[in-house]
């Protein structure tokens, strides 16, 4: 019997709060919210307009979805396909369980390399393995090389968007740390830097550069991994990635098996999706693609690490499966209202939004405070589902996320709330006794609003309660044909329909409807 | 048991569940061409007239703020001299493949380097330009595909220096992404690194605000050859 385990949640996020109490803090921060909203916004509209341009784009969300779920669905074949397509090609082929695994293999590669530092090209799978973690305790130095990731480092912080993850920080904070930290890790940068961005990425290409150019090993990651040919493909835009996958004499790329294509012709659809999902462009500026060893271009050493790390976990529920297809273009955080009022900061992993709401639980499983909430951080509103290019039902997934931890026992609240309902609800009696309590109190409380109810406190944290109304349906029909024994089923549809009292002024019509 | 075998167990059990059969090898998968449905690849007829598409190609690449010159091929060499002198630039590096004509007329008005002398980044950090062929370019994304054959050179040497000069024919313009897809599949062991480029090195991660050029060159020149 072999089991999928889970992914252990990394160092940096054990003990995370649940989502309501860390979006609380995030609500808070003003500056945040503000630099949220006007990249969300921006993002959006230029990803409408480009995909407005694609004459289908629905048929090209169906052709990337199936170029996924072929490769998913016969992940072992594929898998053994790109590990011998790479060999092939000169590359060394390693295979990783978990983060652990996958972290050792790299500093023992860095170690053998003689090097104390590596450059770095932003990667989501290293950030999920805590390799910068794992090779500063092994004494080496990891360089973030994307200009944002480098922010994030310099402030010590953590990304909060996959695409922009320096957003909560405006031009006058990245600047300041860019003179105060810069200096510490390399070139200073410019005594007289302003915070004119053109003149703070300048900073920060001076800065690498030296990096670029010393550097003997690198580490990537991949966007696709294409198993009949053996190319690794990396998107990106600032020319830091192509730096790294050049000019170093060693490259290590961390390769989630999710990531694999089946076909070299599998990355039509893709490069067309991708680019216009996420950053909202026809194309990005650059994208590298390199198939193992080059002879006398390129690095001349060339690892892949095939990492797990709970993805076969996710591949082995039926429906879940589809999460596996996302390609990180980050488009659903850009259309989601939760996303957009709380930030990254809350979800409690490297993958924050929509996805991340449903990729953590399924990675880490439903354990954790912070895993059991994040399917409960969304309004189902479809909104992402409608944004994703590989179609990833995203509020499916949440409310079978939502399932497993109502089964599990997860929100005892909610389920002794929903007993007591069911109890009411399934004798009449106890249901008039219940309605008449409800009327009384809707009288005693008039027009006001009901904003905080004892023992309800998450529910009623963010939501007004409805008052109770005067008289229900029952009462009424009671009152008016006077007849004290209620009948069910028997209400005449004219009677109704033309006297159908009014609640308490028709605010918030709570009690029958 | 190795970890190579434990997840690969793990996958085929994770999956045990699929009925669905394997895509044949030679199979095309499904293709979205724009203007032709959902044809297959290899039947992926362009539909679309040539000169509209080089139109549509410079309009684009124009839109990354990258710098469009359309002449004729015999003023291909002249005009990228004439690029590089009111760029102010001095220093230039050719790739060992270089149309000889081109590399002619810049030995006779800048610092050549060649390739072969090119020795390493540090060296290539001291010049000021690259002046390279193309594979192919795509017009609906503005894109320039470079596959480091021997016009265009190792890679990086249209990475480190600031100006990139790239010459590309009318006629390798292709339409949009599933063509060049199509036309850059290559027999099996032989397939070359490459370079897509739409448009100098940018960023927007500082209140997403645009610049271009962070790492990569900061100014990019695309002559279109008629």
């Amino acid at each position: 019997m072999v089991t999928q385990p889970v992914q252990q949640t990394s160092p940096t996020f054990v003990g995370m709060p649940k989502f309501p109490v860390a979006a609380r803090e995030a609500l808070a921060n003003t500056q945040q919210r503000a630099n949220l909203h006007n990249a969300t916004h921006t993002i959006r509209a230029k990803r409408a307009a480009v995909v407005g341009e694609v004459e289908d784009w629905e048929a090209l969300r169906v052709a990337g979805a199936a170029a996924k779920d072929e490769a998913l669905h016969h992940l072992g074949d594929y898998l053994e396909q790109l590990e011998e397509s790479l060999t092939a090609r000169g590359a060394t082929v390693h295979w990783a369980r978990d983060a652990a695994e996958a972290n050792r293999i790299v500093v023992d590669i860095a170690r053998a390399k003689e090097v104390d530092e590596v450059v770095k090209v932003k990667s989501m799978a290293t950030q999920e393995i805590e390799l910068n973690e794992a090779l500063e305790a092994a004494g080496i130095h990891a360089w973030e090389t994307d200009l944002a990731e480098l922010i994030v480092q310099l402030f010590g912080d953590r990304p909060s968007h996959i695409l922009v993850p320096a957003i909560h920080r405006n031009r006058t904070e990245i600047r300041d740390v860019f003179l105060r930290e810069m200096g510490e890790f390399g070139r200073p940068a410019p005594a007289d830097l302003t915070d004119d961005p053109a003149r703070l990425a300048e900073a920060a290409r001076l800065h690498l550069r030296e990096k670029f150019l010393r550097a003997k090993v690198a580490v990537s990651g991949a966007n696709f991994a294409i198993a009949d040919t053996g190319t690794l493909v990396v998107v990106e835009s600032e020319g830091n990635g192509r730096m790294c996958l050049t000019l170093p004499e060693t490259l290590i790329s961390v390769v989630g098996i999710e990531k694999v294509l089946p076909t070299w012709d599998d990355l039509s659809p893709m490069l067309q999706l991708l680019p216009r999902s996420s950053t909202g462009e026809r194309m990005n500026p650059y994208t590298t693609m390199w198939s193992g060893v080059h002879d006398g271009d390129g690095p001349q050493e060339v690892h892949v690490i095939l990492l797990d790390n709970g993805r076969s976990r996710v591949l082995a529920d039926s429906v879940g499966r589809q999460a596996l297809r996302c390609i990180r273009c980050s488009a659903c955080l850009n259309v989601c209202p939760v996303y957009e009022r709380t930030g990254g900061h809350a979800y409690g992993s490297v993958y924050p939004g929509p996805i991340g709401a449903v990729l953590n639980p399924q990675l880490r499983g439903t354990a954790s405070e912070v895993d059991q909430s994040l399917p409960y951080a969304s309004s189902l509103c479809g909104a992402c589902f409608d944004a994703c290019p590989v179609r990833i039902n995203i509020p499916e997934l949440l409310v079978e996320l939502r399932g497993t931890v109502a089964e599990q026992g997860g929100h005892r609240a909610e389920s002794a709330a929903m007993k007591a309902a069911a109890w009411v609800l399934s004798d009449p009696r106890r249901l008039a006794v219940a309605q008449k309590g409800a009327t009384t109190a809707g009288r005693l409380i008039g027009k006001r609003t009901i904003r905080k109810v004892p023992g309800l406190g998450a529910w009623t944290d963010a939501r007004d309660m409805p008052t109770p109304p005067k008289e229900t349906f029952r009462q009424w029909w009671a009152r008016e044909r006077g007849d004290a024994t209620t009948t069910h089923g028997a209400a005449d549809p004219g009677g109704r329909a033309g006297g159908i009292p009014t609640t308490n002024d028709g605010t918030d019509a709570g009690g029958e409807r | 048991m190795s970890a190579r075998e434990e997840i690969l167990a793990r996958v085929r059990s994770a999956t045990s569940d699929v009925t669905t059969e394997k895509r044949q090898t030679g199979e095309a998968p499904l293709i979205v061409s724009w203007g032709s449905a959902s044809s297959s690849l290899g039947s992926a007829t362009p539909t679309h007239n040539q000169s509209q598409v080089v139109e549509l190609f410079a309009e684009n690449v124009a839109d990354y703020r990258a710098t469009v010159v359309r002449v004729p091929a015999e003023q291909v060499a002249a005009t990228v001299v004439e690029q590089l002198r009111a760029a102010g630039l001095r220093s230039v590096v050719v790739p060992t493949g270089l149309d000889a004509g081109w590399s002619d007329a810049l030995g006779a008005e800048f610092d050549v380097l060649t390739e072969v002398d090119a020795t390493s980044a540090q060296t290539l950090d001291g010049i000021d330009a690259v002046v390279t062929g193309a594979a192919i370019g795509i017009a609906t994304t503005g894109t320039i595909v470079l596959d480091h054959t021997a016009n265009q050179g190792r890679r990086e040497l249209t990475l480190v220096p600031d100006t990139h000069v790239c010459v590309i024919g009318e006629d390798q313009v292709v339409h949009d992404v599933p063509e060049a897809v199509s036309l850059l599949r290559t027999p099996a062991g032989a397939q070359r690194a490459l370079t897509w480029i739409s448009g100098p090195s940018a960023t927007s991660d500082i209140e997403l605000q645009r610049v271009e050029g962070v790492h990569g060159p900061r100014t990019l020149i695309v002559v279109i050859a008629e």
